[in-house]
């Protein structure tokens, strides 16, 4: 599993270890049972504070994406993970407002904005997309 | 909570004419990382000389371990580690002879800690300390000042005069010994990036007292800088919760603490809101010294109770 952090991100660090995680899991590069790295390995690799990992992986133990085995280290649990969806619906957003900003300076009313969306919408097959994911 | 490592209480220091520290205040927690930052000469070293008793202060009065820093006896100095600027160091002697000297002189100094810590760091015993780098003698040093197991280590601008790797390596010593043991560190540094890193807590000094005292996490969630251009007729905000607002070309540069979504949406209302953003350590670094004054996010207390969300 790749984790990065960008110590200068508006982010805390723990947040940024537990979404890298949350989103290693959503993404599927990261499978079940798969052993994290410990505390020190992981501040040596991030080079930051131990306190910092330790505090991601209590919040992450908490909500379920992984599992303390006393001795072994942490490892990712089996439950499916669908808690990057918050900040998934937060980038589509981002992406919406730009092409609304766009748009507007085009000199564009809502309407015609719609229309285009729902053009594109067509365009692209989504449930077929679904199905062969 | 437990009672604090470190507790300065209304520090002042003068030299002849010159007030270095007037009324420094701030406590280190146990197991806590504090970046003690500041310009060149803000008193930074005055503080961390007065903290271990090499400098009595004309004023208030520096707790470790709850005894009065100039009165530290041999107990509270075995719970302390040291790491000058300079890594004074006997330059005729090799690795192993620092190793052992320390070992003879502190109680409590592991040796096979001390050992597997310098293996991880590359250093061999039977390297001349002389013959070291620069980076090389400052990892010998926080390696030695850590094996003697101390609850508190302090540090005065550790990476000073090291290069990009030699810092890193000093940042891998650290973070080991930090992973190892969890004791205390007060450091101060130059570098906000490596103190973005690994501290948990920054005090900015500035004109002799603390213009910035609080967690990095705090920072990042509370406070937000942004730019801010009006439409004609509006006036920039005023109230608790703008900590500064600054004239820009065009518009204003806010900085806000604790901003209610009301105020957020007032703004978007009547002007351009752009890169609203918690600030970096830099920049609030930059606000702060750069003479905007002091008073800036000293009161930040409160809503830190209990820690995280």
């Amino acid at each position: 599993m790749l984790i990065r952090i960008d110590p200068q991100s508006a982010e805390p660090l723990f947040e940024q270890v537990v979404f890298a995680v949350k989103s290693a899991v959503a993404k599927g590069t990261a499978a079940a049972g798969e052993r994290l790295p410990s505390v020190r390995e992981l501040a040596r690799e991030l080079a930051i504070n131990p306190n910092t990992v330790v505090r991601a992986y209590e919040v992450l133990e908490r909500d379920g994406v992984i599992v303390r085995r006393q001795g072994a280290g942490c490892f990712l649990s089996d439950r499916g993970s669908d808690l990057a969806q918050g900040e998934k619906k937060k980038q589509l957003v981002d992406l919406m407002r730009r092409a609304a900003t766009e748009a507007f300076h085009l000199g564009f009313q809502p309407d015609d904005v719609k229309k285009a969306l729902a053009q594109c919408l067509d365009e692209v097959h989504f449930e077929t997309k679904r199905r062969q994911a | 909570m437990s009672s604090p490592v470190v507790t300065f209480a209304g520090v002042t220091r003068w030299f002849g004419p010159q007030v270095v520290l007037r009324g420094l205040s701030f406590q280190v927690q146990p197991g806590q990382v504090y970046a003690l930052l500041g310009r060149n000469g803000a008193g930074k070293t005055t503080a961390l000389r007065i903290l271990l008793g090499f400098l009595s202060p004309h004023a208030g009065r520096v707790a470790v371990f709850g005894a009065d820093s100039q009165a530290l006896g041999v107990a509270e100095r075995a719970r302390l580690g040291w790491v000058g600027e300079e890594h004074r160091l006997y330059r005729t002697m090799m690795v192993g002879d620092a190793v052992a000297f320390e070992a003879g002189t502190r109680p409590g100094f592991r040796r096979a800690f001390a050992e597997r810590a310098l293996q991880r760091c590359g250093l061999r015993t039977g390297q001349w300390i002389a013959r070291l780098s620069r980076g090389q003698r400052a990892q010998l040093c926080v390696v030695l000042a850590v094996a003697g197991n101390p609850e508190l280590l302090v540090c005065d601008d550790p990476a000073l005069g090291l290069d990009v790797v030699m810092r890193r390596e000093l940042l891998d010593a650290l973070i080991d010994l930090l992973a190892d043991t969890g004791c205390a560190v007060l450091f101060s540094s130059h570098f906000l990036t490596d103190v973005e890193r690994i501290a948990d807590r920054v005090g900015i000094l500035h004109e002799g007292t603390l213009a910035v005292d609080a967690t990095l996490d705090d920072v990042k969630r509370r406070v937000l800088r942004c730019l801010w251009a009006p439409r004609a007729g509006a006036e920039a905000p005023t109230g608790p919760n703008v900590l500064r607002a600054a004239a820009r070309r065009g518009g204003h540069e806010l900085t806000l603490l604790d901003a209610p979504q009301q105020l957020l949406a007032t703004l978007r209302a009547t002007g351009d809101l752009l890169a609203a953003a918690p600030p970096t350590l830099e920049e609030l670094f930059l606000d702060v010294t750069g003479g905007q004054g002091p008073g800036l996010l000293r009161d930040m207390e409160p809503a830190v109770a209990g820690g995280e969300r």
